[in-house]
């Protein structure tokens, strides 16, 4: 087995490894200005030289990392105002960490002595890739929060934006959620759907639960399958069925029993909404159900409790996990749901996804972002809140350590 | 078959006389139209007079796009939840035909013209059908980015076929209808036997070869705002879209964007009401109808919206834009200036090749 000493690097093996980054970098860069090949070549060459120099002049690091941050800088904001500047200031504080990096051998700093060079490449290569499948899921959602604020009403990064000019900003697309009527019934209805939905699903799918979970009840592997259906079947098809036969039910209520047409619309979509959470709250309350000793609810009934109390006393508090993270999904599905409402609906029950598809369609309007911005903290806040009242209530039962 | 329409048009009468009879009109209506700023300018034309004279509330539905599909649906389900839908033309036809829209009597439902004419002889040729109540004359034109094309801006629809002088994407609709009457007048085709060559498989064959020569540069849209949208941004050098987009992009967005309105292709929009909806809410519906499709309302609309009211009536009143002041007229496809050399697109000639057409458009687009 051989040891690797942590000692300053040559400059040639530095400079391989800057120039290559450089390159890479150099790509983005040179495609922005029109050549890809140009960029790379120029950002591999510039990376090398400064690697020489950088490295001549080891003993004043920190001289030498502010002089190319600074020179990155100015670069970026003669070639590209403000923004650019910004983008140059970043490069530069990555590329003179980077080459102090590799060139005092800082990578293997923390590293057990006997790694062979692959597996050092490897240790790094690893986290590159985690970082970048982060970046991949959040930029999509990151992209959309400046662009709601567009001054115009296009997807459009302007150049006023660009350069941050005040100019370029504007709120008038929240305002234009705020004062649409459109929107704020569609708002509403999301509000007056989701969570009634929910609570339909939870209960029942928490029941249903609860019963299949049970040894004694025949047929319990049939009755699984056709309560998940709703999840395995595409939703279109779901979504086509559920037309005809709600139209029917709406039909009933509305003739027979004498509903007018608004309640009854609401009717329908909760209905078909609960039915497409119920599999959710099945799938995570039946997990829990696993863990829980069946033993506790004989104790229970030994102790002359009645069913009823043990199931509120004893088994729900122990389950709750599963019941709330099944509700959440449940809430999430009708909230986020936009097939089914537009079979079902009518214009009057439209809720927000509806109304951003069709606004997606027809208008291409930032007020799309603003509102997916608003959804985004919402949904942010939401989970903050939820994860913070377990950790309380762990906190409070003693489950968990800290 | 006659005995059937027999039985439709006594059921239809019933429902009209049950209508006068009851005199109470339902207070809620759902209306469909296309979003965006087209919906709203009908909004603040006929909606909010509409509610405030009346004090109905209106739905907003902006679902026009599948309004045929969705009317099919719904009238199979026996559950009609649409009282007034605007559709393009060719489409009020289509439910006409299938007797899922119901069938007007233009003079007796319609507003006669301030000055006494007649609703059919105000409207004129634009009735193409017994179903629809024109509203707008609206074109498919092209825009281009003035600041990508150098010097000389295109003056003729050929310029779209010419990538040598404008090079760059360009943004077409994702559908045979005009694109195939384009290419082939850009071949060389007289514009008077476009349809005459697009009857045989050789003239569909040739539209199709000289699309051919821009298809790498084509960038297919299916909603009017993808081609403003794409404009702005400056991913397409030009692009068809509907007119009054474009001068929503151009006048109130200040984009870089100016009209090549050569060889535009003329539409109509309208109102249709769907068959099986109660006597009220039927009554309602031919109320509005009546109220937004009157002289002064289809005048009013071109205050907020660059398409051409339908009414002869109503063009000698068409102002200025309601915020921003500048004369209409000059912006409306049916300006003689931008109406120097238009296409007039065929509805019989579709209604009959188009399924054939688009077979075939969608197999030479997968090539």
């Amino acid at each position: 087995m051989s040891l690797t000493p942590v000692e300053p690097r040559s400059a040639s093996f530095t400079a391989g490894i800057t120039s290559l980054a450089g390159g890479f970098a150099g790509i983005f860069i040179g495609t922005a200005q029109g050549s890809t090949f140009t960029g790379f070549i120029v950002g591999a060459v510039l990376l090398t030289i400064l690697t020489y120099v950088a490295l001549l002049m080891r003993s004043k690091e920190k001289v030498v990392r502010w002089i190319i941050l600074l020179a990155f800088g100015v670069a970026g904001y003669v070639t590209g105002g403000i923004s650019s500047g910004i983008m140059g200031l970043l490069m530069g504080w990555f590329f003179s960490w980077f080459i102090f990096w590799i060139g005092e051998c800082r990578y293997r700093g923390h590293l057990v002595p006997y790694l062979t060079p692959g597996q050092v490449l490897w240790h790094y290569t690893f986290r590159v890739i985690c970082g970048a499948i982060f970046v991949f899921l959040i930029t999509p959602i990151l992209v959309v929060l400046p662009l709601s604020f567009n001054a115009q009403d296009f997807f459009t990064f302007t150049p006023e934006m660009l350069s941050l000019d005040p100019e370029g900003y504007s709120l008038k697309h929240y305002r234009n959620f705020f004062n649409s009527s459109d929107w704020q019934l569609s708002f509403r209805n999301s509000l007056i759907i989701a969570p009634i939905a929910t609570v339909i699903s939870v209960s029942l799918g928490t029941l249903a639960a609860i019963g299949l979970s049970q040894s004694h009840v025949p047929g319990r592997r049939a009755i699984m399958a056709i309560l998940i259906s709703p999840m395995i079947v595409p939703l279109i098809i779901s979504a086509t069925g559920m037309f005809f036969f709600y139209s029917q039910v709406g039909g009933f209520l509305e003739g027979t029993i004498g509903l007018s047409k608004t309640v009854v619309g609401y009717i329908k979509i909760v209905l078909a909404h609960a039915v497409l959470g119920i599999p959710f709250v099945i799938i995570t309350v039946t997990a829990t159900l696993v863990g829980f000793d069946r033993s506790l609810t004989r104790a229970a009934a030994n102790m002359g409790a009645n069913p009823m109390t043990t199931f509120f006393r004893v088994q729900m508090p122990l389950i709750l996990p599963g019941v709330i993270s099944g509700g959440l999904f449940a809430f999430i599905t009708s909230f986020d749901e936009v097939v089914v409402v537009l079979f079902v609906g009518s214009a009057r029950q439209k809720t927000l996804p509806w109304q951003m598809f069709t606004g997606l369609r027809e208008q291409i309007s930032p007020t799309i972002l603003a509102v997916a911005t608003i959804l985004v903290v919402i949904s942010i806040a939401l989970l903050t809140v939820v994860e913070l009242l377990r950790r309380r209530s762990e906190r409070l039962r003693g489950m968990s350590p800290s | 078959m006659n005995l059937t329409k027999t039985l439709m048009a006594t059921t239809a009468l019933g429902f009209a006389a049950g209508a006068v009879a009851a005199e109470d009109m339902a207070n809620e209506m759902t209306i469909v139209s296309w979003g965006g700023a087209y919906s709203a300018s009908q909004l603040n034309a006929y909606h909010k007079p509409y509610s405030e004279n009346t004090g109905v509330t209106i739905i907003n539905d902006e679902s026009s796009a599948e309004a045929v599909a969705k009317i099919r649906a719904m009238n199979e389900a026996g559950n009609v939840t649409w009282d007034v839908v605007d559709v393009v033309a060719s489409d009020a036809m289509r439910l006409c035909d299938e007797g899922l829209a119901e069938e007007l009597d233009h003079d007796a439902v319609l507003a006669a013209a301030p000055d006494g004419t007649s609703a059919s002889d105000d409207f004129g040729d634009l009735l193409v059908s017994d179903c629809f109540v024109p509203q707008i004359v609206y074109s498919t034109t092209f825009g281009y980015r003035t600041d990508m094309v150098g010097d000389t801006a295109p003056t003729t629809v050929c310029d779209i076929f010419d990538t040598t002088k404008y090079p760059g994407k360009r943004s077409l609709q994702k559908r045979p209808i005009d694109n195939v009457e384009w290419a082939l007048y850009c071949d060389g085709v007289a514009k008077d036997e476009l349809y005459d060559v697009l009857s045989t498989p050789e003239g569909v064959d040739r539209a199709l070869a000289k699309l051919d020569t821009i298809k790498n540069d084509v960038v297919w849209w299916t909603a009017g705002a993808e081609t403003p949208q794409l404009l702005a941004d400056g991913e397409v050098v030009m692009g068809s879209t509907y007119n009054g987009r474009l001068f929503s992009a151009i006048a109130e967005q200040n984009q870089p964007i100016g009209m090549l309105w050569d060889m535009q292709s003329f539409d109509l929009d309208g109102w249709i009401i769907p068959a099986g909806l109660s006597p009220e809410r039927k009554a309602r519906a031919l109320d509005y109808l009546k109220f937004a499709t009157d002289t002064q309302r289809l005048a009013d609309q071109a205050k907020y919206i660059s398409y051409g009211p339908a009414r002869k009536s109503s063009a000698p009143l068409v102002g200025k834009h309601e915020t921003l002041g500048i004369d209409m007229a000059p912006h409306m496809p049916t300006d003689p200036a931008n109406a120097s050399n238009v296409h007039i697109y065929d509805y019989e000639w579709w209604a009959d090749n188009r399924d054939d057409l688009d077979a075939k458009f969608q197999a030479w687009l997968a090539k």
